[in-house]
């Protein structure tokens, strides 16, 4: 686990980055709702719905990851550790939110019970990069 | 433009876990059926299609096969008339909104083994005045349809089942185009037409028509409200257009046909997909009035499938297995009984035209086979009748669909990839043999 704390004060995100870390959270989460939907009603409508949120989470969840690596590259004075944790957080959540997207193609309830469970992951993961990323990847330069 | 698809198939093979499909006999009234496996990706494999150049179909030694009309505009089922004129419905159908990112992706992937061309809507009509095999004469019967497929002809009138409606035209014999357009007989399901084609044909008294509907998804992942009247044959009354459910259950009757000289109802149906290479036999079966043939609670019989929720256990206890496997996949969309006229070895049964798989990594179909029957029942495995639609770089040539016999003793296959009709006739010494058999 690599160390979170960079002591003194964290920098808040570049407006742009915040507002693409701010997708892949609630879009997840509608897709862990509606596979929720589905497994207790059998309409099918709700594991479309579910695809087209995992496939935005990931469309945007692809720049925040870019950004992400970015920041972690740049290294700046702070130390790589919240950078990195950040960045492999959002790593984790794409991959296995792909993988999700593949469970989520498939027919009908062929989709269940590992669509629910990847869901619940996924957004676990996106909650996690979301919380680190919030909380300022880089500590404010001394005045 | 053919490259760069090719490679998405090969991608999304490799990316799929597997080996080479293994092929086990499948054929008959008692397939194997292996356990149901997808992984994370669906098998996709595509015959990119490649003109036929100076290759052409393989037939039976004895046997000729001619072009007798290219260029056609997605040609799928023929239907011969009493003066030997041959009608071909053309036109391509469906059109189901994009439900998931996956449709995208999967639409684009199959949409490379198809022809470019754009489907027809119209009936052309083929003659060959002086009988020397060349079919000189072309017009277009009919147009303005809606991707019309099935067709039959019963006491003056040519039916016409287009993808939403059944409609009719008034025929004399000789008529080389209708006399006026179309009256409608009675709507069809045609709301999304996952699986657009209408299959048609007439009982032999003529009273009664037959369309087979198929289902509005693989399995149900449209929801099963899409699924009201589909997936099922309608017995129709050829006079008032009045319906009634005939049979239910099968996923897609892609043909229908009379057992010749019995009341008996055949059909061809096509099997779900992306549960394995060898799952789901595509089949043919003498159709049985009020059956139920499983989809989509179950398959070949009584084999629950789990993708179809909530299941209905009291229909899957109903549902009854079909007579004759033709192996996973094939995509049988033609039937035709034979007649003595086609030579002793291909005198008594079924021809089957299969358009060829998708779902598989080792393609199945792509040719015509010959079911052979004895005391009016499947007594065999399928042979080869027309082969050669594939080329051996595993590029696609053509793709058979609509199969005919002509009782005059010829095949007439229609090919939707290369849009051409093909003949096959047996040759003179086999003619011959056929009539001393008689």
């Amino acid at each position: 686990m690599p160390i979170l704390s960079a002591g003194g004060q964290l920098r808040p995100l570049h407006p742009l980055h915040a507002l693409l870390l701010a997708f892949p959270l609630p879009l997840f989460l509608g897709a862990l709702l509606s596979d929720l939907a589905y497994a207790s009603s059998f309409h099918a409508q709700w594991i479309n719905f579910s695809s087209w949120l995992i496939a935005g989470g990931l469309l945007i969840g692809a720049f925040t990851l870019v950004w992400a690596l970015v920041e972690w590259r740049r290294g700046e004075r702070s130390g790589p550790g919240r950078p990195m944790a950040y960045f492999f957080a959002l790593l984790a959540m794409w991959v296995l939110g792909f993988i999700n997207e593949l469970v989520h193609a498939k027919d009908a309830w062929a989709t269940m019970p590992a669509s629910l469970y990847l869901s619940i992951v996924v957004t676990l993961l996106a909650l996690g990069a979301s919380w680190i990323g919030y909380s300022g990847l880089h500590a404010r330069e001394r005045t | 433009m053919t490259r760069p698809t090719l490679l998405i198939g090969v991608m999304v093979l490799t990316m799929s876990a597997c080996g080479s499909d293994p092929a086990p006999p499948q054929y008959g009234p008692n397939p194997q059926l292996p356990k149901p496996y997808r992984g994370l990706l669906p098998r996709m494999v595509i015959s990119m299609p490649l003109e036929w150049g100076d290759a052409h179909p393989i037939v039976p030694q004895g046997y000729t096969i001619k072009a007798i009309a290219t260029d056609l505009k997605i040609p799928r089922q023929t239907l011969l008339l009493p003066n030997g004129d041959i009608l071909v419905a053309e036109g391509s159908g469906g059109g189901a909104p994009v439900l998931r990112p996956k449709d995208f992706i999967a639409n684009y992937i199959k949409k490379q083994g198809k022809s470019s061309a754009k489907g027809g809507n119209q009936l052309t009509l083929l003659r060959d005045a002086d009988g020397d095999g060349a079919y000189e004469l072309r017009g277009i019967f009919a147009d303005k349809l809606d991707a019309p497929y099935g067709l039959a002809l019963v006491n003056g009138v040519i039916f016409v089942a287009n993808q939403d409606a059944l409609v009719r035209f008034d025929y004399r014999d000789g008529q080389t185009e209708a006399s006026g357009p179309p009256i409608k007989i009675t709507d069809l399901p045609g709301a999304i037409n996952h699986h657009w084609t209408k299959a048609l044909t007439a009982s032999p008294d003529g009273r009664f028509l037959y369309v087979g509907i198929g289902s509005n998804s693989n399995i149900t992942e449209r929801g099963m409200d899409a699924e009201v009247d589909r997936a099922m044959v309608w017995q129709i009354d050829a006079q008032t257009g009045a319906h009634r459910q005939f049979a239910t259950g099968l996923r897609n009757p892609t043909a229908l046909t009379f057992q010749p000289g019995t009341d008996q109802l055949w059909a061809a149906v096509n099997e779900r997909d992306e549960i394995g290479p060898d799952l789901v036999p595509d089949y043919v079966t003498a159709v049985r009035e009020g059956a139920f043939y499983g989809w989509p609670y179950s398959y070949w019989g009584q084999n629950v499938d789990t993708r179809a929720q909530p299941q209905d256990a009291q229909k899957v206890a109903s549902a009854i297995q079909p007579d004759y496997s033709l192996g996973s996949h094939v995509a049988a969309l033609g039937l035709a009984f034979s007649n003595p006229a086609m030579g002793a070895d291909f005198a008594d049964g079924l021809f089957v035209g299969e358009h060829g798989s998708w779902n598989r990594s080792v393609v199945v179909g792509y040719k015509v086979v010959f079911v052979p029957f004895r005391d009016g029942k499947p007594s065999g495995d399928p042979v080869d009748f027309v082969t050669g639609f594939l080329g051996k770089d595993g590029k696609a040539h053509g793709r058979p669909v609509g199969v005919t016999v002509d009782p005059r003793g010829a095949l007439i296959v229609a090919d939707d990839l290369s849009n051409t009709i093909w003949r096959i006739t047996p040759d003179q010494s086999i003619a011959t043999t056929a009539e001393l058999t008689l």
